[in-house]
């Protein structure tokens, strides 16, 4: 056989093999969790808080960490969306010294890359410097600083790619610099601005090692943000290290709360971008 | 005060550099108010440069300096001190490829009028309907007033452009190769738009191809290498152009 038709199967091949990987984990994942979750999700699960040695496989529900998961993860999102959008405007051109541009980046890039183990035991040490305990608060701080980076990369190069003749053209018609990013190249990039708070969102309620020590483990709702909260992965991870059965198969149904959580922000998230790209330029 | 035009164009000593690269050269031109002038000369010599100098466009890079004066009416525009925004707004510009911005028709011409006044919605819309009419769009996107602009065939998205940009009651507007990214007949619409509107605006037109200059032009400027080689009325520099460069520009011999 020609060698170039064989380099072409074997790259065919080598692509297949590589989705496959991908959607029969995804399939597996989901298949798991359903099947082990299902079997012990109940109406008290998602309405009830734990009661009396939950651990312990006694009754009672993960209310808590749910409640507690869209505390963390809502809060933390809206700040680090906030912080971002200023740092990813600020990075651009129009504003700054490409020089100056670029070593943030590199700035962000590394905090991206840093494990989310370490900004909480960074924000633990402040806490503690501060005298203060597990909160909720110390949780959102974390999980703020977690997703930064990468609300404010994926802001950053969506935002770099509105071409520069729509810039100038605003300017032309008289638009100052505030005008053309607020009303122009917002516009243009916010499928891109959406799919950046989208990620960090979810990279936020699903991580369990900033808040372990950050936001700490109870069996109640938080009624104040000094308060200590259990989240749905730390909720997870404290349930599969019981030794009961049961109460393993309970930390199934938890994760597939999570699960289902996480497909509502996806699917909302689909019909944002498609709603806000309708009038962007292709 | 009795001057009646107003658009009127004058370099004195204008220099562009990008760096230690000079890409306008000493350039003393004075383009006639309400007339149509063209911009022509050989690809690379500065002729975008020096059209988007006139609305300070070129100051967003930062590292190009420009040296000498533009007055625009009389007035350096080139003073520090001045609202860049309201010389921009007298100047409206047509780019080679149309850039409508993210949003519907209806929207992309009101966009201008809304930064710049306060006024109520019937107005504005008489206000963009009128430009969408002087446009010569009108009729084609009427009952699709707030459909994407990007949804347009790139000579309709050219013509709204225009729109756009004659809708901040500019003096002068500034055209970038229109022409260069249309089909033909969008091309002829563009140009026949132009020769109307020159009436009522200074329109300056950088173009390559210099077929299209002796179509629409009063008055020619050429550009070679960053410098004004000649620079004249239409008719003489065509017929009758002085200097064996221009000449030899017009023959096809340098292009």
């Amino acid at each position: 056989m020609n060698k170039r038709i064989l380099e072409e199967k074997i790259f065919k091949i080598l692509m297949y093999v590589s989705i496959l990987i991908v959607l029969g984990s995804l399939f597996i994942i989901i298949s798991l969790v359903v099947a082990n979750g299902a079997t012990s999700l109940s109406i008290e699960m998602i309405t009830q808080t734990p009661t009396g040695g939950y651990y312990l496989g006694k009754s009672g529900g993960i209310l808590n960490a749910i409640i507690g998961s869209l505390f963390l993860a809502l809060p933390a999102t809206g700040l680090a969306f906030i912080i971002s959008l200023g740092i990813a405007i600020y990075l651009q051109r129009d504003f700054t010294n490409p020089s100056i541009s670029s070593f943030i980046r590199l700035s962000l890039d590394i905090l991206w890359g840093i494990p989310s183990i370490i900004y909480g035991v960074f924000c633990l040490s402040i806490m503690m410097f501060l005298g203060l305990g597990a909160s909720l608060l110390a949780g959102i701080i974390a999980l703020t600083l977690l997703e930064i980076p990468i609300i404010t990369r994926s802001m950053d190069e969506s935002i770099k790619m509105v071409p520069n003749g729509l810039k100038e053209t605003a300017y032309s018609l008289g638009s100052t610099k505030f005008e053309t990013a607020y009303k122009v190249v917002r516009k243009q990039a916010m499928p891109g601005i959406l799919a950046g708070v989208l990620l960090g969102l979810g990279r936020g309620i699903g991580d369990a090692a900033s808040i372990l020590f950050t936001a700490g483990f109870t069996d109640n709702i938080p009624t104040s943000v000094f308060d200590s909260t259990a989240a749905l992965p730390t909720m997870i991870f404290h349930l599969f290290s019981s030794p009961i059965p049961g109460v393993r198969q309970k930390a199934y149904a938890a994760a597939l709360i999570l699960l289902v959580i996480v497909l509502c922000i996806s699917i909302i998230s689909r019909f944002l971008l498609r709603k806000s790209s309708k009038f962007i330029l292709k | 005060m009795s001057k009646k035009l107003i658009g009127e164009i004058e370099t004195q000593n204008l220099n562009i550099c990008y760096g230690k690269h000079c890409i306008i050269k000493n350039v003393n031109i004075k383009i006639p108010a309400r007339q149509l002038t063209a911009i022509i000369g050989p690809s690379g010599c500065g002729k975008t440069t020096l059209l988007k100098s006139f609305n300070r466009l070129l100051e967003i890079r930062d590292d190009v300096k420009i040296s000498g004066k533009i007055l625009v009416d009389g007035n350096n525009i080139l003073r520090s001190g001045l609202n860049v925004s309201d010389i921009r707004k007298k100047m409206g510009l047509l780019s080679q490829k149309p850039y409508p911005l993210p949003m519907s028709i209806y929207e992309n011409v009101a966009y201008g009028i809304r930064i710049h006044n306060h006024i109520d919605s019937k107005k504005l819309e008489n206000a963009v309907n009128n430009c969408l009419q002087e446009a010569g769009i009108w009729n084609e996107i009427r009952d699709r007033l707030h459909d994407p602009a990007s949804g347009l065939s790139l000579g309709q998205q050219q013509r709204l452009c225009l729109a756009r940009a004659i809708a901040v009651q500019p003096e002068v507007l500034l055209c970038d190769e229109p022409t260069s990214a249309l089909d033909p007949i969008s091309a002829q619409q563009i140009e026949k738009l132009l020769l109307k509107l020159k009436k009522e605006y200074t329109v300056v037109l950088v173009t390559h191809t210099l077929r299209q200059a002796k179509r629409v032009a009063d008055y020619v400027i050429f550009l070679y290498f960053g410098e004004v080689i000649e620079h004249g009325p239409a008719d003489k520099v065509f017929n009758n152009p002085k200097h064996p460069r221009t000449k030899a520009y017009m023959q096809g011999e340098i292009s």
